[in-house]
């Protein structure tokens, strides 16, 4: 069993009685008496493949072991929390006895989420049957086969809307492909699920969420967390139900955006302001749409290269979903030294993202002093509190906590004077919701995230038509992200996100081959690099939010969200080809334009 | 296992090793130079990157025993004391890096290429890029980076050339 049809057909049961892993039903309104008087329905399937994280660093972990010591272990993670309870486990042993340190850490994108606890069992095991130190660092084709990727999806949506374009009822089954474990799929699948329906008011929504038990290697976290897979199926979708009422694909999101006051297929009121038609017109000013729309279509005639332009606007939940927060509780200290250093001690996790630099800097602000001054603590379980994994930039939904004081001198003098007459200062905080946010995991209704960030992303593109390569040639990012903490930082990570979003869309293809990766090398596992990439321009609108870290959302997986369908759009403006699975890879693309009678 | 003489950043070093064996492994494991990294072991994304008598090379699937007596040079041997190479500088200011694993092979790729080419072109920057490969999408900041460093070298040069 290899695939989401298999199964779902039930010819063979891997797993309970019905190989679902997971399944959510999110209901809003009477869908089917909306169908029933419809005048137009559309009706689309959409297919995602799987993706590796392929952080150029691989997995690899150092052990410890004996009975007298416990377990101690050094390696390349995301979450110590998580790879201590795992150890935990796994020996029988008191938490005390088990030690995780994470070490500098060679990327993650979520590859280092669940795998870590792995090859830390396997290292540690080894090290306590030996009575030596063992080390385990993955070749590149182990990784690959071995670890964790992106779930492969298929989405189907049927869609009714009046004559003048707006929605009335939506119907999306949404099934991720979860591989031979269950791992994190239930949560991958209720933020895609989640998400599915995207940031358009509808009064009648279904969403049947499902995550399926198949043969291959488990699947898990990958920047965007289920998000991407749905709304890569639903913005190629409204680009189609657009077309069938006769509207440009920007008028008739206008025509259905939500706004502050309105409620989402969840139930959940968006309480803070928000203009998605504000981020749409300054994205499609800034690409030049408009007029590209047009221009392309009158100069691509007979020519071999086709140029087309795309969109999509979407929406991302900032920090965990539903009651997520809530159960992690996160704690994140901070102490003082006697020098006036001020140390914060958390177990999120810097790897790459910049969230040292982060940490430094909200400590700074809100103390007043250097950012040179504060000392943000390695991740390591002997040290610092559990603060929870470190995912959708969750670090900096929580942590930002801290009493308002003096100037440096002061400062410093003030911590000499504690610490010798009281001893240790130290300050610790639990994460605690916003006000009035509740969560229902039986009816998946209610405030689903505290907050979202909002986005419109322009692709333009040329596809060759003798050898089906398709080429980004501009990209426009504009997004509402909260408070920009670090400018540097935050388009760095927008810059990045869409690189890897250009990556899903058109290269990054794992061939499986009785349920093995057959393609585990970075020669025949093609990732974009400056060659394939555009300039990618990205902006910001900022509305702080008063519940985040100095006023910010969250924005690491954001950009994942965006690429792939503003390409897809792009390429159907290009070439007329409606093409519904990723990745578009030159032989899709050929097999679909020779396909079709029309091109 | 045969005995090995090489020479890393000007300094002799003597290493048992099977004549098959990866420069890299023995730079990491037997030397403690750390600073090239394992990425992908078949010579393709970068990571691993030295200069061999000045020529870029990727020391994953470079042997041993085809480089004795040959000067070999790793991310180590640019700064002098906490002075850092004008392209490790310019790394920094054009904040050119988010986990930083492929950076000293960034950094070693563009040394290479400032040598030769003091004035590249964007295209002489995109063919070097296109082998170095970096996951977290980084590449607009590092063509920046280059840029700096090359304009960076050359005023060094031209106010050295001046003093002559």
């Amino acid at each position: 069993m290899s695939s989401i049809d298999d199964a779902l057909s039930g010819r063979e049961v891997v797993w309970g009685t019905d190989n679902l892993f997971k399944s959510y039903t999110v209901a809003r309104g009477d869908v089917e008496a909306a169908f029933a008087g419809a005048p137009i329905v559309v009706e689309g399937e959409y297919e995602t493949g799987s993706q590796e994280q392929l952080y150029i660093e691989p997995n690899g972990m150092l052990a410890i072991a004996d009975l007298q010591n416990g377990v101690t272990v050094w390696g390349s993670m995301q979450c110590p929390y998580y790879v201590h309870r795992a150890l935990a486990g796994l020996f029988n042993l008191p938490a005390e006895k088990i030690r995780v340190v994470q070490m500098e850490t060679g990327g993650g994108f979520g590859g280092k989420e669940e795998y870590p606890s792995i090859i830390a069992g396997h290292a540690a095991l080894l090290a306590w049957k030996s009575g030596r130190p063992v080390k385990i660092v993955y070749s590149r084709a182990e990784d690959m086969v071995a670890t964790t990727k992106r779930h492969p999806s298929r989405t189907k949506h049927r869609t009714a809307v009046t004559r003048d374009g707006r929605l009335l009822a939506m119907d999306v089954d949404f099934v991720i492909d979860g591989g031979a474990y269950c791992t994190l799929s239930p949560v991958v699948l209720s933020r895609g699920t989640i998400h599915a329906a995207g940031p358009y008011r509808c009064d009648h929504v279904r969403i049947r969420g499902r995550a399926v038990a198949t043969n291959v290697p488990p699947h898990g976290a990958f920047r965007g967390f289920g998000a991407p897979q749905s709304i890569f199926a639903l913005e190629r979708h409204m680009d189609r139900v657009a077309a069938a009422v006769g509207l440009g694909p920007d008028e008739f999101r206008r025509r259905n955006f939500v706004h502050a006051g309105d409620t989402l297929a969840v139930g959940q009121v968006i309480r803070e302001p928000v203009s998605m038609n504000t981020l749409l017109d300054r994205a499609l000013a800034l690409a030049g749409y408009h007029d590209k729309r047009r221009r392309f279509v009158e100069e691509n005639g007979t020519r071999a290269i086709k140029k087309g332009i795309g969109f999509s606007t979407f929406m991302h939940g900032a920090g965990f979903t539903g009651s997520g927060e809530d159960h992690l509780a996160s704690v994140v200290a901070v102490e003082a030294t006697r020098e006036g250093v001020v140390r914060v001690l958390a177990a999120s996790t810097e790897i790459g993202q910049g969230t040292n630099t982060i940490f430094s800097q909200i400590a700074a602000e809100a103390l007043g002093i250097d950012p040179d001054d504060v000392e943000v603590v390695q991740p390591d379980t002997s040290e610092v509190p559990n603060s929870g994994p470190t995912v959708v930039h969750h670090a900096l939904v929580d942590a930002g906590v801290l009493p308002s004081v003096h100037s440096r001198a002061e400062f410093r003098a003030a911590c000499r004077r504690y610490v010798d007459s009281y001893g240790t200062l130290r300050a610790t905080s639990r994460y605690q919701p916003p006000p009035g946010v509740r969560w229902d995991d039986q009816t998946y209704q209610g405030d689903a995230y505290g907050t979202y960030a909002w986005a419109a992303y322009v692709a333009e593109v040329s596809v060759d038509t003798t050898t089906y390569e398709i080429r980004v040639d501009d990209f426009v990012a504009v997004q509402e992200v909260g408070k920009v903490i670090n400018p540097t930082l935050a388009m760095g990570q927008i810059e990045g996100g869409v690189a890897q979003g250009v990556g899903w869309a058109l290269y990054e293809d794992v061939v499986w081959r009785e349920g093995r990766m057959a393609n585990a090398q970075m020669t025949n596992y093609i990732m974009p690099t400056s060659m394939d990439l555009p300039e990618i321009r990205v902006h910001f609108e900022e509305v702080p939010y008063p519940y985040g870290p100095a006023g910010a959302k969250g924005i690491g997986e954001l950009p994942m969200d965006g690429p792939a369908p503003a390409i897809f759009n792009a390429v159907e403006h290009a070439t007329g080809i409606s093409a519904t699975r990723l990745p578009l890879t030159p032989e899709r693309l050929m097999e679909l334009m020779c396909a079709s009678p029309a091109v | 296992m045969a005995r090995h003489v090489l020479r890393v950043n000007g300094k002799d070093h003597e290493v048992d090793a099977e004549p098959g064996d990866s420069l890299l492994s023995l730079l990491r494991d037997d030397l403690g130079l750390t600073g090239s990294k394992f990425g992908c072991g078949e010579g393709f994304c970068g990571a691993c990157t030295v200069l061999i008598d000045g020529q870029l090379t990727r020391s994953c699937v470079t042997r041993v025993g085809a480089v004795a007596g040959k000067a070999i040079a790793t991310v180590e041997s640019l700064a002098a004391g906490d002075r850092l190479h004008p392209v490790q500088q310019a790394f920094l200011d054009a904040e050119a890096f988010q986990c930083g694993y492929c950076t000293s092979g960034m950094v070693m790729a563009t040394v290479a290429l400032l040598k030769n080419t003091p004035n590249p072109t964007e295209q002489d920057i995109a063919r070097v890029m296109d082998r170095n490969v970096c996951r977290c999408g980084t590449y607009p900041r590092i063509v920046d980076a280059i840029k700096r460093a090359a304009q960076q070298m050359r005023t060094t040069t031209t106010a050295v050339g001046g003093q002559r």
